[in-house]
């Protein structure tokens, strides 16, 4: 059963334990991001010394709170005061402990023990316990920001687990960079009450969130999560990266098949098995996260590329069919003979669509509506926009600007290219076909018209056409899982 | 029943230990073609009369076999005589093989499959993921190669399809020198069918080494089954 996990990231009111005037300390730094991100609900400080922190009046007794005004309490206390703290807390009706302190499981066998208490106390008490030795929750659209650390993020659709709070921070500056934002982040910590697999649950049945973006290290339970985490995928694309190999006991050598059986191999396997979307690094997940969360599955692997000039559309070709799922479909004749009526006789007359420099400035829009429209097309990659920006940062830099009719050339390409991106946004809204444009300019010319149109609409214009195949590749492998799944 | 021989302690996070015991090659046998997964042609014989007359209904060239549950791997113990052409030749390898005075053995004759691939395919209970199946490339190079998969038992047909294709070396599983393709859907019939065998908690591991692509179909031409041992 699904762990009701809500009070973690939508509570009414927040306490932070362990708040000093010091502000390299935990609670500092948390009450502060709780403080300054723009949560509205109620929030109350605790710690050693009554104290006015961040215009905040710090008491130093849970006494002095009134019942049932916060239903979360971030521990950023040592291990030897947080049992009372809990027993108080429950008293005032929280609903949910997330740990951040360390000083559990992770340092010993002390620790361990202790860690073992307050599972068994918040669990007597009724209370979700997240952590401990986590660094916290991110919950935008709640404008929560319960974190001993940075990043915050934007409000936006993927859920992001993590069992090392490092990487927490690395998903969450790619959501920033980006603009594709977050429904909620967590560091699971030790994990030693709710775990990964719990996130993802929850996830499933959150209506803010889209994806599941995890990292994984240790998997005591692997049967207990290969049962799980098929029910989630079903409804909701789980990107992973797995680091570390899991624990697992020593198998029967005697079996040929149990010599050749490895955890890598396995939990491989299990992943395939159950739809999860495996990355090998932090960057592509969240760029494939990204993609899941911005662009709709594709009914089917045929893929069109479209490029204004020849290299691009080669390079992204070959990567096509070196994919594992997509195919570069051949081009279909009524499209061949509609494109025949929009472009020059020099053009490619096969997929990938290379105009050759052929196209007026409305041939772009047209072709992206007509050809995402076709039945016989699932998913486009649009490649070569961006450069008629790019001649338009270079000429309103130069000395000659804005004279010679500069100024009226440099409006028109800008014009163009918003044109050319909202085109591509169009067509994937009208079709409900995923449109991928890439560009180098999405990394080397931020303020790209072209890029900045796809970024307002919070969409992602890719840095390499590879990368684009790349995320399709994920995109189609999961929506074909999914569909025999269901 | 026999007094099983070879026994394997094993031991998992959790801290269970239990005894297994590697049935004889004739009982494996049964056990995967009561599940409807393809073996070789194959009969028990107990004395060079039986064995003889076996042979000749098999049909020559054939395979002999010493079988007992405490000679699980033959090959390494010279227990096995490959390519048996003539009845003389036949004769002089039931003679070779009676020269071992093994207890409670008796004698296997087997079809000699034609067919230049060998795959290899197993179940194994993991003490963390639980039964799964494995699929892949066999001969002597497997180990070395190991290009293997796994999926969790049991599985669908799609898993298997995908289990297949994701070999790393599936290309030599197409048609190659005038010999047929791998018939994937017969693949998928047996991967599934050994994921089921799973259900029966009493069988540890299965060993299907090799199975050779006969015609295209993948046939098992040894099989070997580690069931739980019911005395410990």
């Amino acid at each position: 059963m699904t762990t009701d996990l809500k009070y973690l990231f939508e509570p009414k009111g927040v306490i932070v334990t362990g708040v000093s005037s010091h502000p390299g300390k935990f609670g500092f730094v948390a009450l502060h991001n709780i403080l300054s991100c723009g949560y509205v609900g109620k929030v109350f400080a605790i710690g050693r010394e009554e104290a006015t922190v961040l215009e905040q009046k710090v008491t130093t007794s849970l006494d002095s709170i009134p019942a049932n005004e916060a239903e979360l309490m971030i521990l950023c206390t040592p291990v030897g005061v947080n049992e009372e703290l809990i027993r108080k807390a429950a008293e005032k009706g929280i609903k949910a402990v997330f740990c951040a302190a360390g000083g559990y499981s992770e340092t010993g066998e002390e620790g361990l023990k202790a860690e073992k208490r307050l599972v068994d106390l918040t669990s007597e008490l009724g209370l979700v316990l997240a952590g401990p030795n986590g660094q916290g929750i991110v919950s935008p659209h709640a404008g929560l920001c319960a974190q001993i650390v940075a990043p915050y993020a934007p409000k936006g659709h993927i859920g992001v687990v993590s069992q090392s709070g490092n990487f927490v921070s690395s998903f969450l500056n790619y959501a920033n960079q980006t603009g594709i934002g977050i429904s909620r982040s967590v560091s699971a910590g030790n994990a030693a009450a709710t775990e990964i697999i719990d996130f993802l649950e929850w996830f499933a049945v959150d209506p803010l969130t889209e994806v599941a973006l995890c990292y994984l290290e240790g998997l005591e339970k692997g049967r207990d999560f290969f049962e799980r985490v098929k029910e989630i995928t079903k409804k909701m694309p789980v990107v992973l990266v797995k680091g570390g190999i899991t624990v697992g006991g020593q198998r029967a050598a005697a079996s040929h098949t149990g010599s050749l059986a490895s955890d890598s191999k396995i939990f491989e396997g299990m992943a395939r098995q159950t739809g999860i979307t495996r990355t090998p690094d932090i960057e592509s997940a969240f760029e494939v996260a990204a993609t899941f969360a911005t662009q709709p599955l594709p009914n089917g692997p045929r893929v069109l590329v479209l490029t204004t000039a020849g290299g691009w559309g080669v390079v992204t070709a070959d990567a096509i069919s070196q994919s594992s799922e997509l195919v570069l479909t051949p081009l279909p004749n009524d499209l061949k003979e509609t494109i025949n009526k929009l472009l020059p006789p020099r053009w490619s007359k096969n997929n990938p669509i290379d105009f050759a420099g052929g196209e007026t400035r409305d041939t772009i829009p047209e072709l992206l509506s007509i050809a995402s429209s076709h039945p016989e097309i699932d998913s486009i990659i649009q490649l070569g926009l961006g450069i008629q920006g790019n001649t338009a940062n270079l000429v309103s830099t130069g000395k000659f600007y804005p004279e010679h009719g500069l100024e009226r050339i440099v409006n028109f390409h800008e014009r163009q290219e918003k044109r050319y991106a909202e085109a591509s946004i169009e067509a994937s809204l009208t079709s409900g076909k995923p449109v991928l444009v890439a560009s180098e300019l999405a990394a080397t010319q931020p303020n790209n018209p072209m890029v900045k149109t796809i970024r307002d609409a919070n969409r992602l214009c890719y840095t390499s056409a590879n990368r684009a195949v790349s995320a399709l590749n994920h995109l189609v492998r999961y929506s074909s899982w999914r569909n025999q799944s269901n | 029943m026999e007094e099983p021989r070879l026994k394997v302690a094993t031991y998992s996070r959790e801290g269970w230990e239990f005894l297994m015991t590697t049935v004889s090659e004739s009982e494996s046998r049964l056990i995967v073609e009561n599940a409807g997964i393809p073996v070789s042609k194959w009969k028990v014989a107990n004395n060079p009369d039986e064995a003889l007359n076996a042979a000749r209904e098999i049909g020559f060239p054939n395979a002999l076999k010493l079988n007992g549950s405490s000679i699980a791997h033959k090959t390494e113990q010279g227990f096995v005589k490959l390519n048996l052409k003539t009845e003389s030749d036949f004769l002089t390898a039931v003679k070779d093989l009676q020269k071992n005075d093994i207890q409670d053995s008796n004698l296997l004759i087997t079809e000699m499959l034609s067919g230049s691939r060998e795959v290899i395919a197993g179940m194994v209970r993991d003490p963390q993921f639980g039964p799964c199946v494995m699929f892949g490339f066999g001969g002597i190079s497997a180990e070395a190669i190991a290009d293997v998969e796994f999926r969790l038992a049991p599985i669908s047909s799609y898993d298997a399809r995908d289990l297949i294709s994701s070999l790393k070396t599936s290309d030599l599983l197409k048609e190659f020198r005038g010999e047929e393709a791998l018939n994937i859907d017969a693949t998928i019939d047996l991967l599934v069918r050994l994921g089921d065998l799973a259900k029966d908690e009493r069988i540890m591991s299965i060993d299907l080494n090799p199975l050779i692509i006969v015609d295209g179909l993948p046939v098992a031409a040894d099989a070997l089954v580690e069931l739980e041992n019911e005395m410990s």
